[in-house]
């Protein structure tokens, strides 16, 4: 193996804020935030839909 | 601002604030460290000690990653990020339909369903008035959400019906989109009342704890009965008709079964595909809350977890953990990631009788009343101190690599146990953190081939 692999590049896009996503807090948890499951609606993402390889 | 972290055996490096992924050998490995540790002139001395001239060769190539801006990234765009006055939305809402539940759960944090007050129903005026603000107040954001939640909400299906036939006749006049979701504890539901759900419900969460066990010990009805049978039966009835999708089982873990990846595969057993165990929130002092002695426990379980469920995932038994869901791939542009759930501005809750507060876990606090539905009218002071409590303005938050997965946290966690929304609580950052890195290992592992790692 080499000593480091790029698996992705920089991937936090700066632009956005439509604020047409999901509230995080309304998914699943109701107690803890997390916001990095999420997608972007505007990129036309599914949000928070995971689903099986090839399904 | 780069975390370099084994899991599972393999290392990684995450740069928190460009969110690129690197996999590691261990001397990779080393020297990530020693660069974050002792900066690149010192981590250089001293992993030429170790490893000899190879290192130069290495941190030359550690050095064109972070001119890249792919590691040791400190963007000072983020600083830039605009104070609000007033927060100008509020996009979604968590209606308290119901202030009383058909379960007696003992960790429950709404005191068994009353939320330390009367056990009430909402009116339906009481919601339509709230849904009104809603549109009122969402300007130009078309895409709108209303969780009822409780207590139980099918208490009071009846008004939720109602509200929903109400909020689709808002969406018409005002040019809007209600995304609609309920939390239940799946203990009384028909068929019918599934038809309907799955009809109108954009997502549901089903509380369920995970093996009988450990669920009916917290769970019990209210005349102290078991609970499990019932509501398995109908949360399975769900998941299948819904095609496993839209849906999430939540269960909650204490410091009862720190071996809470058993109830996450439980739940799997059970059939279901979209899972979630979260930690409980609860003040030290309860016979049921996590403490800091609990946390390497929870953190090993966290790694058995990830463990078993790379293992079914592989196998053909495939689920979905919520936390272990990340996605690293694109995510939320930054400023969702600075601001969070926007509880308080852009998130609020109504209880029954049409107060608002900053989130469902605030309802009942004192001093956080922002306003009630019949006027309309919001504490803007008060909104703006949450609008403003973004994961930059939190000191604690500075140094932290995982700042813009998390946004900083629970504002209601952090209050409740710091007595401020701005310093987040401890053992939330470390979870939440572990959780992360299992993510990122499970990415790796399931898209990152075998060969291209050892190449």
């Amino acid at each position: 193996m080499k000593h480091i692999i790029t698996i992705l590049s920089s991937r936090v896009q700066k632009e956005g804020g439509c604020g047409e996503c999901q509230a995080s807090c309304q998914s699943a948890c109701k107690t803890s935030c997390t916001v990095a499951n999420q997608s972007c609606v505007s990129r036309g993402e599914k949000i928070l839909l995971p689903r099986k390889q090839g399904a | 601002m780069v975390h370099s972290f084994e899991v599972a055996g393999r290392f990684f490096a995450l740069d928190g604030d460009s969110g690129a992924v690197h996999m590691l050998d261990k001397m990779g490995f080393d020297c990530v460290r020693a660069a974050e540790e002792l900066g690149f002139c010192e981590g250089l001395a001293a992993m030429k000690e170790k490893y000899g001239g190879e290192a130069e060769a290495l941190f030359a190539e550690l050095s064109a990653l972070k001119d890249e801006g792919l590691l040791f990234l400190n963007d000072e765009a983020l600083h830039a990020q605009p104070q609000e006055e007033a927060p100008s939305v509020v996009k979604a809402l968590c209606l308290h339909v119901a202030h009383d539940c058909n379960l007696r759960c003992r960790y429950c944090f709404a005191g068994t369903g009353a939320f330390h007050g009367e056990r009430l129903l909402m009116p339906l005026e009481v919601g339509k008035k709230a849904l009104d603000l809603l549109v009122a107040r969402s300007g130009g954001r078309r895409a709108l959400e209303v969780d009822f939640f409780g207590g139980e909400p099918m208490m009071n299906f009846g008004v939720v019906k109602e509200l929903v036939a109400y909020g689709r006749e808002l969406e018409g006049k005002h040019g809007k989109r209600i995304r609609f979701t309920l939390t239940t504890n799946a203990y009384e539901l028909s068929d019918d009342d599934i038809a309907f759900l799955n009809k109108e419900m954009a997502n549901l969460v089903l509380s369920l704890d995970g093996r009988q066990a450990v669920h009916d010990a917290l769970r019990p009805t209210k005349e102290g009965g078991s609970s499990y049978a019932q509501s398995l039966e109908n949360a399975k009835k769900v998941a299948k008709s819904r095609n496993q999708q839209g849906y999430y089982v939540r269960g909650t873990f204490t410091r009862n079964n720190l071996d809470f990846a058993k109830d996450v595969l439980a739940l799997s057993d059970a059939g279901f595909e979209q899972i979630s165990v979260e930690p409980v929130v609860l003040r030290p002092d309860s016979p049921y809350s996590l403490k800091e002695e609990h946390l390497p426990a929870i953190l090993n379980e966290y790694d058995r977890l990830l463990e078993q469920y790379l293992k079914r995932r592989r196998e053909g038994k495939w689920f979905s953990f919520f936390h272990f869901v990340v996605d690293l791939e694109g995510g939320p542009c930054l400023k969702k990631r600075l601001t969070g759930c926007g509880a308080g501005s852009e998130y609020l809750a109504v209880t029954p009788d049409g107060e608002i507060y900053p989130c469902h876990q605030f309802v009942g606090r004192e001093g956080f009343l922002l306003g009630n539905v019949f006027d309309g009218k919001l504490n803007d002071e008060m909104r703006a101190s949450f609008a403003n409590n973004h994961v930059l303005s939190k000191e604690k938050c500075a140094g932290c690599w995982a700042r813009l997965y998390c946004s900083g946290g629970c504002a209601a966690n952090a209050q409740a146990f710091s007595g401020s929304i701005a310093r987040p609580y401890d053992m939330e950052c470390e979870m939440e953190k572990k959780r992360l890195e299992c993510a990122v290992a499970a990415y790796c592992a399931e898209n990152v081939r075998e060969e291209e790692a050892s190449d």
